[in-house]
């Protein structure tokens, strides 16, 4: 039966090939830039740790002395609050990280000096956020506490120093320190970087930057505290002036993660947080004992509405442009369907039911979605093309993935059967009798 | 023309036509905002520094850590730079107009004062004004005995002091902080705290764009006095004439390497590649948008001329008798084309009301303005104009429909 409405459908289609083209021209122009713009909302708005990210959290206190009560928690701590919260070890697994970019040599390597991202954090920092390894390894608590002279490299710099070799035990030169590679990470390109989302309220949606590359160098963090002394890179200052020791300053710039597995961990966390606050309140360091804030991973990466407002835009177009090409399609749909009144007439007087017209009329609508999602994949391609030469950091990571390849013919003959039913419905009423009278 | 008997056959194709006035509406309603969020970008891309931009060069230095005699070596750098043939002003600045970093500060008129009254953007360094070229209004640029050391400004706030000779004393601000701090008076001599320093107003100028973070008031710029050293990540800034700047960018990176050969240079660019590249985002979404209304109008005509021919072919026996009874060529090509203008009409008249809904979402989640009332009848105008140039192709089809037509069946 569907092989008999199949070859109708195609019958019908090829009669006014040009008309058959407009549509199926307007159903894939639709559907390609609403999957283009999909796909792209898709790697910006996903998850960058399935499975694990629901147990990540991020405290915040307010050290600010601002007494206006609605006074947000800054975006990162102060070094003390932050070391006061790390050595109290109250998590599973707890991650302090401190951003800089350093002036970096290899000695062994003739190449001119590099400025490099570099990340100064704490041993959890691996498996807390699976950092893939490729060579070598982490490094461990002890070498967090004796503050040892070691590294984590990103394969990007393996490659451009070491020609991906394994470069485990070779020394960098980090501004005027030496350290030693102790491991290579594997390519690894979370979206975003996740742990340095911060202060994504301020940018006006213009949020691309979260979608980065991770750091090229990672320390543990006392090490970083030695190689770089001041030179970290500061969120604000609630007060200017101040020490220029950016360890006493009145600076955030610190950012602590924590890993906690279980609900009762996380209301235990958020006690131990409020009766910190409450603690440095009655010391007469904070303002504010209430102001602590602690957000799932996915929580933070909301209120950082990380996701570019460009690209929020970007989809609403894209689908009003899909709602367009629609309504036209169905009005088109329906011009053609009725136009064949007659033949529908006859074969209605020749004993077929509305059910078997409709159905007929559904398939050469579904049909038209098929084609028209064809055409959309091939246009989503260009566009995701298109989008990867663009100068945005999230560019490289514009690629189609199966979920969404699937998506695109589930939304091409949807869309096209919705057009169609309209139309099928209409011609299924059809009076055969007036029909066969005109003819 | 009479309007009833189209008003009758519309009724006849009720689905067909609401949804040609649908796509209409929509269309009139996307379009009407896109090109207004184009027009917002390009204002933006537009927005004025108050610099001479095209007579500007950037370099600026990676921060590797300051040396001890970081001084002597920025005063050298800095009349080095002097001295390249065409150069005629260098500075140092902390920060730039359209850098991607900013460095803000809240200012109060009072120091007791809970909340602040407005957050700036504090540009410092040596011979800024008059290297960036802003355009003074009222007052004076800052000199150098203005100037003081960042390292004695920060030792002594280490110390807990807020007030003193180790302070600036002076400020310049720009024309529209002044208008909003002091509505119609004279901002001259006035004092301004910035946290509980106070800085009386000695200059005005007309323009000053903050580096970024526009929403906090586009022009709350502030320069004040503060002597820094390069090396620390600020920036050259160099000024000549237009047509020198690339010979004067070689030589001026040549004579930064004979001084120190092992620093880093990260930003070395003329200002109008400053502006390029801070604004390639709107670029590429200009683009986009207009792409999207291009897009939107080509559907929309083809929607126009495909339900156009498919009316002109249903009513081939009709036109056939309207023609044989008397009626002009003219009066048939009329006919669709008053069809067309009225379901354009209806249409645009829905889409007016859905393109305010739509700019009410955009001005609540995109901190866009209100659409200005000139679109809606420069979009209505756009859609008529293509609802008549669409239907022009079936409706002189229709007009060349032989009288004889009538006479036969179908």
């Amino acid at each position: 039966m569907l092989a008999y409405y199949l070859d109708l459908a195609l019958r019908s289609l090829k009669r006014n090939k040009m008309l058959t083209a407009l549509m199926v021209l307007a159903i894939a122009v639709g559907i390609g830039a609403s999957m283009t713009t999909l796909t792209v909302m898709h790697l910006l708005s996903g998850d960058p740790l399935p499975g694990r990210s629901q147990h990540l959290f991020y405290p915040q206190v307010d050290p600010s002395p601002d007494p206006n009560p609605r006074h947000q928690p800054f975006d990162m701590m102060d070094y003390r609050s932050a070391m006061d919260l790390w050595s109290a070890h109250r998590a599973d697994r707890q991650a302090l990280i401190a951003r800089a970019t350093l002036k970096l040599r290899a000695p062994e390597v003739s190449q001119p000096p590099l400025m490099v991202r570099t990340l100064a954090t704490t041993t959890d920092f691996f498996p807390m956020f699976d950092a893939p390894f490729r060579y070598g390894q982490g490094w461990n608590a002890d070498d967090d506490a004796q503050r040892a002279r070691v590294a984590v490299i990103s394969d990007d710099l393996n490659r451009k120093l070491f020609g991906g070799a394994d470069s485990v035990g070779r020394t960098l030169r980090l501004k005027d320190s030496d350290v030693r590679i102790v491991g290579v990470l594997a390519p690894w390109r979370p979206s975003p970087v996740f742990y340095d989302v911060a202060g994504g309220r301020f940018s006006n949606g213009d949020t691309a930057s979260f979608y980065g590359k991770p750091e090229d160098v990672l320390m543990p963090f006392n090490t970083g505290q030695d190689v770089n002394a001041d030179g970290f890179d500061v969120f604000t200052c609630w007060s200017t002036g101040g020490s220029k020791q950016l360890q006493s300053s009145p600076c955030v710039w610190v950012s602590l993660w924590v890993q906690l597995d279980s609900a009762a961990k996380v209301r235990e966390y958020a006690g131990f947080l409020a009766g910190y606050s409450t603690q440095q309140k009655t010391l007469g360091r904070f303002v504010h004992a209430d102001n602590t804030k602690l957000h799932s991973l996915m929580q933070w990466l909301d209120f950082n509405r990380v996701v570019p407002s460009d690209v929020r835009l970007q989809a609403w177009l894209a689908f009003a442009f899909l709602a367009i090409c629609l309504f036209n399609t169905v009005g088109l749909l329906l011009a053609k369907f009725l136009r064949r009144a007659g033949e529908i007439g006859v074969r209605r007087a020749l004993g077929a039911t509305r059910r078997a017209v409709f159905a007929q009329c559904l398939v050469e609508a579904g049909l038209l979605g098929l084609l028209g999602g064809v055409g959309g994949w091939l246009l989503t391609m260009v566009g995701l093309w298109l989008i990867s030469r663009q100068p945005v950091e999230y560019a490289d990571l514009a690629h189609l993935d199966a979920s969404m390849f699937v998506t695109t013919f589930v939304l091409a003959v949807v869309v096209s059967l919705l057009a169609g039913a309209l139309p099928a419905l209409r011609a299924s009423r059809v009076a055969p009798g007036l029909q066969l009278k005109t003819l | 023309m009479e309007i009833r008997p189209i008003l009758s056959s519309l009724r006849r194709h009720k689905i067909t036509a609401f949804l040609l006035v649908l796509e209409i509406a929509l269309t009139c309603a996307i379009v009407c905002n896109a090109v207004f969020l184009i027009s917002q970008r390009l204002e933006r891309m537009h927005m004025p520094s108050g610099i001479a931009e095209h007579e500007l060069i950037q370099i600026q230095l990676a921060n590797l850590g300051l040396r001890a005699d970081a001084k002597a070596r920025t005063l050298e750098d800095l009349a080095a730079l002097r001295q390249i043939a065409g150069v005629t002003e260098v500075g140092l600045a902390s920060q730039l107009p359209f850098g991607n970093a900013s460095s803000n500060n809240d200012m109060r008129l009072d120091p007791t004062q809970k909340l602040a009254t407005l957050n700036a953007a504090m540009y410092t360094g040596q011979n800024l004004l008059q290297t960036m070229g802003t355009q003074l209004v009222a007052g004076r640029n800052l000199r150098d005995d203005d100037f003081r050391d960042d390292d004695e400004v920060n030792k002594a706030a280490a110390s807990g002091n807020a007030i003193g000779q180790a302070f600036p004393q002076v400020l310049v601000i720009t024309q529209a902080m002044a208008e909003r701090l002091w509505p119609g008076e004279n901002a001259l001599g006035r004092q301004l705290y910035l946290g509980k320093t106070p800085l009386t107003v000695v200059g005005v100028v007309a323009h000053l764009v903050r580096p970024n973070n526009f929403s906090q008031g586009t022009e709350n710029s502030i320069v004040v006095p503060i002597a820094m050293k390069a090396g620390d990540g600020s920036n050259y800034l160099i000024r000549t004439a237009s047509q020198d700047r690339e010979r004067v960018l070689k030589a001026a990176l040549a004579k930064l390497k004979a001084l120190d050969p092992k620093r880093v240079i990260l930003q070395k660019r003329t200002w109008d590649e400053v502006r390029h590249e801070f604004f390639q985002d709107d670029r590429a979404m200009t683009g986009i948008l207009a792409g999207v209304c291009l897009a939107l109008l080509v559907v929309t005509a083809l929607g126009i001329v495909g339900l156009g021919s498919f009316w002109v072919a249903q009513r081939r026996r009709m036109i056939g008798v309207r023609r044989a009874l008397g009626a002009t060529r003219a009066n048939i090509l009329h006919y669709f084309q008053t069809e067309n203008f009225l379901l354009a009409t209806i249409g645009i008249a829905l889409g007016m009301v859905l393109a305010y809904g739509i700019n009410l979402f955009l001005m609540l989640h995109y901190e866009l303005p209100r659409l200005p009332a000139i679109y809606l009848p420069v979009g209505a105008l756009l859609l008529w104009l293509l609802g008549q140039l669409a239907v022009l192709g079936p409706a002189l089809r229709a007009a060349a429909v032989p009288p004889v037509v009538a006479t036969r069946s179908v």
